[in-house]
Parts: structure tokens; C-alpha cells; sequence
């Protein structure tokens, strides 16, 4: 990588090379395609939304790896009830 | 006791025939008996790579379809006394044979021999089945690049589907200069993505290509990286702890220099 590059903050193409891989592994084993995790992650927000009020834009939803299996992590905000009387 | 290892890695031209004539050369070496299959049915070349395509008479197929006796179809290595090669049919095709063939096959070997090693073509399919099917042991080759980590774990998960035991992972052609300047993925970053158990590192190495010229597999050179690491993997798969050798260019540079050569 030139000095000019590594000003400009490029990455090295090894920890591109891992990032791009963790992703492609993970949909590889599991056959969850980024569309179909989209709306999965639709489904889930409004069967949540149906009970309790969430921030749509905070909910994150994704796939981790953990060693060979893999696991759907939804991390899901929910709004305090001080906030929502208020707002 | 024998041991039936199929060396797979979904990926083409990734060391697989490389791996199979070292590490029966060096566990040869070592005083086992050894048998190879050459499971690349149509594109055999672990004769070549051993050095022995002028011996060939008989071949797989001719076994399984009863052409010969098995006992005929075993080429005895130039060297090693206690090696044998079968070699792989080159004018038919994977379907000449099916995985309960292999397993007929590796059955009538076990007992005789310590080790059964079987050279697996690229893919998935067919030639790929036959060669697992008898496996009790399966290595992984790879290499430290996006498309061959990628098809190593699409084989990886097929063996855990058909419930055989965690596969080991050889990583070859590491170019640990690359890996240095993180132009290369590094061991490290091979085993975290793929979560299995590495049992060798081989290094990128010239002295593989002039092995292949000549039909006398790497391992055989005692002054080689390559070899070196192979003879390790050799020891490891007998179950010695033997540690991952250092692999940073200034110990190249000064195996080099001192060993006069190059
Ligand atoms: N450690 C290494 N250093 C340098 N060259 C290597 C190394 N390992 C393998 N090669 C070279 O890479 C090429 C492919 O190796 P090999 O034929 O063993 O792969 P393969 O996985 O058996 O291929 P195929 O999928 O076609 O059967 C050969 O030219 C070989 O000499
Ligand atoms: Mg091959």
C-alpha cells in the first residue's frame, strides 16, 4: 500500500480479504441470504411493534458466527415508558 | 490399526495431490506402510508427482471392474519399499466407480497397512463422495485466498452433514512476506474463519515446483521449507506434537544463506 493510500485510510486487503469473508460464511452455512435476513427483519418489527413500541431505525438484527454454528442475534431498543408519556 | 485419510478441498489446484505424495513419502519415510489412491478419475496425476507413470499397468477401475487383482494395480515406490501407489483411471470418468466401491477397496487394504491415503479431485460431486466415503480421517487443504477458504468450508460443512469427524485444515502456499505487509490472510485469520483444527502450514515454495519436475516429492529434500513442513504434518498425523515451525522471511533468508543455496 503507497503512502497515499494509507492517507486516504485504505484498507489492507488481508482485513478486507476476513470481513468479506466472515460475511459470505455465515450466509454460505446457514443459506440466509442478506434479502431474506431483510425481511425477516421486517416480519420481526412488525409482529414486535404489534406489542410493544420499539425505534425501528435502532433494532440490528444480524448473523454471528461462534466457531462452526451461527446464531441470529437481534439486539431490539425498547422505548421507557417515561419517554413515550412525555413524547 | 490402519487409517484411511482422504485429503478434499472443493477447490481446484489448491495442493491437494501435492499433500497426498508428501505425506506418504514422509510417513513412508518414517518407517509406515503406505498405500495411495489416486480419486482423480480422468486427470490422474499423483503418478507423475511420484515419480512412477512409467510403471503404471493396471489402474482403479480396472480393479473395480475386475480387470486385475488388486495386489496388481499397486505400484511399488522407486525408494520406499513400504509405499504403493494405485493409480487413477485417465480414460474414464468419476462414475466408473462409486463410494461403496472405495470402501470395498480400502477394506481389503486395511490391517496390511498403516496408511490409506486418498488424493480427492476438486468439487463436490462424484469423485469427491467416492473419495470420503471410506475416509476415517479427512484433511482440508487451502490456501490463504478468498475462494479456496470459502470452498474449504462448503467441504467442511458436507462432512459434517454426512457426520464424519471434524476435518483437520492444511494451509499451504503461505507466502509469509504477503502476510507480513497484510496482503495476505494469515494462518490465524484461515483457522478463526473456518474453526477447525489446523495440523500444518506450508509455505509457498519454489522448491515444490522443481520436486513436481522431477517426480521426487519435496518431503525427500531434507533442506526444503516445504519438505520440512510436510514431514511435520507427517508427524503430527502419527500423533507426535511437533511445533509450527517459524515462518517469518528473516529465517528463510538466513536457512538460505546458510544452507548455500539459491
Ligand atoms: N507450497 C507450494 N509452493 C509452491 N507451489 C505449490 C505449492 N503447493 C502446490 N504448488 C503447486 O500448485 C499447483 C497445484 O498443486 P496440486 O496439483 O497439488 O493441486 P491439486 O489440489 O491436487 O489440484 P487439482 O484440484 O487439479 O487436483 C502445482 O503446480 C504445484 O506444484
Ligand atoms: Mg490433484
Amino acid at each position: 500500500m503507497s503512502f497515499f493510500e494509507r492517507l486516504r485510510g485504505r484498507k489492507r486487503s488481508a482485513d478486507s480479504a476476513k470481513e468479506r469473508l466472515q460475511l459470505v460464511l455465515v450466509h454460505d452455512r446457514t443459506d440466509i441470504t442478506p434479502a431474506v435476513l431483510e425481511a425477516l427483519k421486517d416480519d420481526l418489527l412488525t409482529t414486535i411493534s404489534r406489542h410493544v413500541e420499539i425505534d425501528p431505525a435502532a433494532v440490528h438484527i444480524a448473523l454471528e458466527r461462534d466457531g462452526r454454528a451461527q446464531r441470529l442475534i437481534a439486539d431490539i431498543p425498547l422505548r421507557s415508558v417515561s419517554r413515550r408519556r412525555s413524547g | 490399526m490402519s487409517t484411511v485419510l482422504t485429503i478434499g478441498s472443493g477447490k481446484g489446484g489448491v495442493g491437494k495431490t501435492t499433500a497426498v505424495a508428501n505425506l506418504a513419502v514422509a510417513l513412508a519415510a518414517a518407517g509406515e506402510k503406505v498405500v495411495c489412491i489416486d480419486g482423480d478419475i480422468g486427470l490422474r496425476n499423483l503418478d507423475v508427482i511420484m515419480g512412477l507413470e512409467n510403471r503404471i499397468v493396471y489402474d482403479l477401475v480396472d480393479v473395480v471392474e475386475g480387470r486385475c487383482r488388486l495386489r496388481q494395480a499397486m505400484i511399488r515406490d522407486k525408494h520406499l519399499p513400504e509405499l504403493y501407489l494405485i493409480p487413477a483411471a485417465q480414460t474414464r470418468d468419476k462414475s466408473a466407480v462409486s463410494p461403496s466401491d472405495m470402501v470395498r477397496l480400502c477394506d481389503e487394504l486395511r490391517g496390511e497397512y498403516d496408511w490409506i491415503l486418498i488424493d480427492s479431485p476438486a468439487g463436490i460431486e462424484r469423485g469427491f463422495k467416492n473419495a470420503i466415503a471410506p475416509a476415517d480421517r479427512v484433511v482440508v487443504v487451502t490456501n490463504p485466498e478468498v475462494s479456496a477458504v470459502r470452498d474449504a468450508d462448503r467441504v467442511i460443512g458436507i462432512l459434517e452433514a454426512e457426520e464424519k469427524d471434524t476435518p483437520s485444515l492444511v494451509i499451504n502456499r503461505l507466502n509469509p512476506a504477503m502476510v507480513k505487509r497484510h496482503d495476505m490472510l494469515s494462518a490465524d485469520d484461515v483457522v478463526d474463519l473456518l474453526a477447525v483444527k489446523v495440523i500444518g502450514i506450508v509455505p509457498e515454495d519454489d522448491d515444490v515446483i522443481v520436486a513436481a519436475n522431477r517426480g521426487t516429492p519435496v518431503a525427500l529434500d531434507p533442506k526444503s521449507r516445504a519438505g520440512q513442513a510436510f514431514r511435520n504434518i507427517a508427524q503430527r498425523l502419527k500423533g507426535v506434537d511437533v511445533p509450527f515451525m517459524a515462518l517469518d522471511d528473516q529465517g528463510n533468508l538466513w536457512q538460505r544463506l546458510f544452507a548455500g543455496r539459491k
